[in-house]
């Protein structure tokens, strides 16, 4: 068989093999990955039989990367190159990572993302965060593959639901970078829901409320037999656990006069200040020392009065996203027949009260807040692997945030209104205000602010060569397609003239491909290794995988929906695929994956309706016509 | 090749072609060819049929948010009999509702100014109960073929009351933070 000689050596393709996927839960403060074994979904734990792996990252000047449990635990020692909370740094700019009070880094600017100064060079939030994905990897790996339950088919990505397209192409980047294959970007409340909602067998309406380390979310659902449809969704990307121990911090400085600057008494002191948050969930008051560097000792009080009071300001932040996420998904809080907590954050006394005040009723506590979302990701993973399970899950979720573009006057228009469900396309047409205009500059803006300078930049191209003509001749349509993992690429063609001219981008946050590019090339995980060899791998694997689908809807349906020639073709070009996959040309080897595709088009079309048609089936027909 | 455009949103879902709509019908319909063609039932599969679920997937969401909102419904029913709702180009309403638009937009600003939510939550069940007699006459045009064109009016008029409705939204938002 064809398959078997092109695949790696030690790689099994045997159809029926159990596949292995992931989900990975990458947290601001703790990360974990998780898998559905034998039925069930479980956290795969590291040698010291810990579950939550601290999103901790220390650079060594001789370039040891220490991640996790040892990182968090000498973090006072070299603040400056021991990195926590990368998340919140992910897409974000200099001017977003200013909002978050003081921290003992040294930030630079860069195009679209800031970057760390370390001992060990300067770091991109991406670098770091892939640091934090390959220690899971390797942890999937020597779990998993161990006791030869198959191959690593890809993992899951978790992300907050309210992260924006430059956060989540970041996202994706990091788990490229760390070598992973991303089967879906996952909106952490919707996975979080999928644990809840199959453990519990619930049906109805649920809020799921995340409140985490750097991140909040609000999710409304509708969960109906193994449908999990998100309603609307809404929350701050830059609101959670470490923001409370800051005003922590921010008060213990001015009340008690703590002015030193150095980094490693600013680190300390937002650890006390955590320890204490934490302490205040089950005591009504802490206490604790704080040893600074020049050897003073200064004892750190709190009172959970206090520590409420001067929080309260952030409780209240997470309930307007509430109130917005319920008006979009028209609903009142009697409709909500449960609200589900989620995320380490939502222990905090205060924030269970209020959110039981505003739905009345109280939240449902009785998941573990850590593990959910690594839980709910790891089933989703299981599923697009394609192990079937009994559930037959299926999730609609929605973008979090509108879609635009920069029109006269610096105002934004939207394209694809916030909430809407994914995949999602839509066109708008412009016109050119000019005689004998031959350019138009696009400028795709996220938010939903009526000024584009309050809205997010995404991206700016030109589209050339429109042919001369009078002012509001030309018809530009320019159009927005939002993919399954909350991704958009924008494309913009001239359509009066005929003469197709066309541009299509993907934002992303500053970073080209090119540089994506040098950063795996120069990534630690493929050192040695060199770019087209890599691509050479890639290939094959794809190639493999797209005979293996080929072959399988051939197996199923080919006698039934294809004639004789029409089958004869797509297994010449399987065959041809096969051979030339032995070869070394990765280019060679993806024109052939697409030729391949080219010819199964029909094929495919034909199964697709097939199954819509049986979906339906047993509705009337003769009553559809147009009256 | 594409999916079969020619097919109507209401055909899509082997739903009748008409205004009233069986919205349960609609949802379960929505559902069951989701979880046909949607992109999650594809990640192993060929390119072809990626792309082929993505296009799918896409054009299912469509069709569902069309049907399942009564203005969009009755807007996308109309251009299927040809008539176009002009919304863009027509400005031309009648008086009476272009006072009552006047006066409620008066109403929402001075709401907005004295921060008076309770006046906000009134006026948009207001606009609701408008919108309800709107949508009752709409119906009647749109099944009638000798007044199926005045239909236009009909969701012209819904449109405004749409727009006054974001408004009104954003004020209350405002005020909530
Ligand atoms: N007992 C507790 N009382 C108060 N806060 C707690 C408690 N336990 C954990 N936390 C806080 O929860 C936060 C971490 O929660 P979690 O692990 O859910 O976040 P994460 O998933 O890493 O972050 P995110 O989802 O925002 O990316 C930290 O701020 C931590 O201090
Ligand atoms: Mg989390």
């Amino acid at each position: 068989m064809a398959l078997l000689q092109i695949a790696e050596p030690g790689e099994s393709t045997a159809p029926h093999q159990h596949r292995l996927a992931v989900g990975i839960d990458l947290g601001t403060t703790n990360s974990l990955v998780a898998a559905v074994r034998s039925g069930t979904a479980e956290v795969l734990r590291d040698q010291d039989n810990q579950p939550l792996l601290p999103s901790v990252v220390r650079y060594f000047a001789d370039g040891r990367v220490v991640v996790g449990h040892d990182a968090k635990a000498s973090q006072a020692e070299d603040p400056q190159n021991t990195i926590v909370s990368v998340k919140r740094f992910m897409g974000r700019g200099i001017a977003d990572v200013a909002k978050y009070g003081a921290l003992p880094y040294q930030f630079e600017d860069a195009s679209g993302m800031v970057r760390l100064k370390t001992v060990a060079g300067t770091k991109s939030p991406v670098d770091i965060s892939a640091e934090i994905l390959k220690v899971l990897k390797q942890q999937a790996d020597k779990a998993l593959l161990g006791n030869d339950d198959g191959e690593l088919v890809g993992a899951v990505i978790t992300v907050p639901a309210y992260f924006d397209d430059a956060q989540r192409q970041a996202t994706k980047d990091a788990a490229r970078l760390a070598g992973l294959n991303v089967l879906r970007l996952l909106n952490e409340p919707t996975a979080a829901a999928i644990a809840y909602g199959l453990d519990n067998r619930s049906e109805g309406t649920f809020a799921v409320f995340d409140l985490g380390g750097g991140t909040f979310d609000i999710s409304i659902l509708r969960l109906s037999r193994g449908v999990f449809e998100v309603l609307a969704t809404n929350g701050d990307s830059a609101l959670g656990g470490d923001d409370f121990d800051q005003a922590i911090a921010a008060h213990w400085r001015r009340t008690l006069g703590i002015a030193s600057t150095d980094q490693r008494d600013l680190r300390r002191l937002l650890m006390r200040a955590r320890e204490a948050k934490e302490a205040l969930t089950s005591n009504s008051s802490t206490e604790s020392d704080l040893a600074l560097s020049l050897g003073q000792s200064i004892k750190l009080k709190l009172s959970r009065e206090e520590f409420h009071a001067m929080t309260d300001a952030l409780v209240q932040r997470t309930l307007q996203p509430v109130k917005k996420a319920l008006r979009d998904a028209k609903l009142s809080v009697e409709e909500v027949d449960g609200v589900v907590m989620v995320g380490g954050a939502t222990r905090m006394p205060h924030v269970q009260a209020a959110v039981a005040k505003l739905f009345g009723r109280e939240p449902l506590n009785n998941l573990d807040p850590d593990k959910v979302v690594a839980l709910g990701a790891a089933i989703q993973a299981n599923t697009l692997a394609g192990n079937r399970s009994g559930d037959d899950l299926l999730l609609l979720d929605v973008i979090p945030l509108s879609l635009g573009l920069e029109t006269m006057g610096g105002l934004a228009e939207k394209v694809i209104p916030r909430n809407s469900t994914i995949p999602v396309a839509r066109a708008q047409e412009f016109t050119t205000y000019k005689d004998g205009q031959t350019a138009m500059a696009i400028h795709v803006v996220q938010g939903e602010r009526e000024l584009v300078k309050d809205c997010r930049s995404l991206a700016r191209f030109d589209l050339r060569g429109i042919p001369p003509m009078v002012a509001g001749a030309a018809r530009i349509q320019v159009m927005f397609q939002v993919d399954a993992d909350g991704l958009l690429s924008v494309s913009a063609r001239e359509t009066t003239s005929g003469v197709e001219t066309r541009v299509e981008v993907k934002p992303s946050y500053g970073l080209a491909d090119d540089e994506i590019a040098a950063m795996l090339k120069s990534s630690v995980s493929h050192a040695g290794e060199d770019a087209a060899a890599r691509a050479l791998a890639e290939e094959r694997v794809e190639a493999a995988r797209t005979i293996e689908a080929v072959e399988a809807a051939l197996r199923k349906d080919g006698d039934e929906l294809l004639a004789t020639d029409e089958r004869a073709a797509i297994e010449s070009a399987i065959a041809e695929l096969g051979e030339i996959a032995k070869g070394e040309q990765h280019r060679e080897i993806k024109d052939a994956i697409a030729r391949l595709a080219h010819v199964t088009e029909n094929f495919a079309a034909r199964r697709m309706d097939r199954s819509v048609a049986n979906a339906l089936r047993g509705r009337k027909l003769d009553d559809v016509k147009l009256s | 090749m594409q999916i079969d455009f020619s097919k109507n949103h209401f055909e899509l879902f082997h739903l009748p072609v008409a205004y009233p709509i069986d919205l349960p019908a609609l949802e379960q319909a929505y559902r069951e060819v989701q979880r046909e063609v949607h992109p999650d039932r594809f990640a192993n599969s060929s390119g072809a049929e990626q792309r082929l679920a993505a296009q799918w997937a896409t054009q299912v969401n469509e069709a569902y948010r069309t049907l399942k909102s009564p203005l969009a419904r009755g807007r996308y029913l109309l251009k299927l009999h040809g008539i176009d709702t002009e919304e863009e180009s027509n400005t031309a309403m009648p008086v009476d509702f272009l006072i009552q638009q006047m006066e409620w937009r008066e109403a929402v600003e001075g709401a907005k100014q004295s921060k008076d939510e309770v006046a906000l939550e009134r006026l948009t069940s207001q606009k609701r109960d408008e919108e309800k007699r709107l949508f009752v006459l709409l119906a009647s045009q749109l099944g009638d073929d000798a007044v199926r064109a005045d239909g236009r009016e009909t969701v012209r008029k819904l449109r405004f009351l749409e727009k006054l409705g974001e408004e009104i939204d954003d004020a209350i938002e405002r005020l909530e933070g």
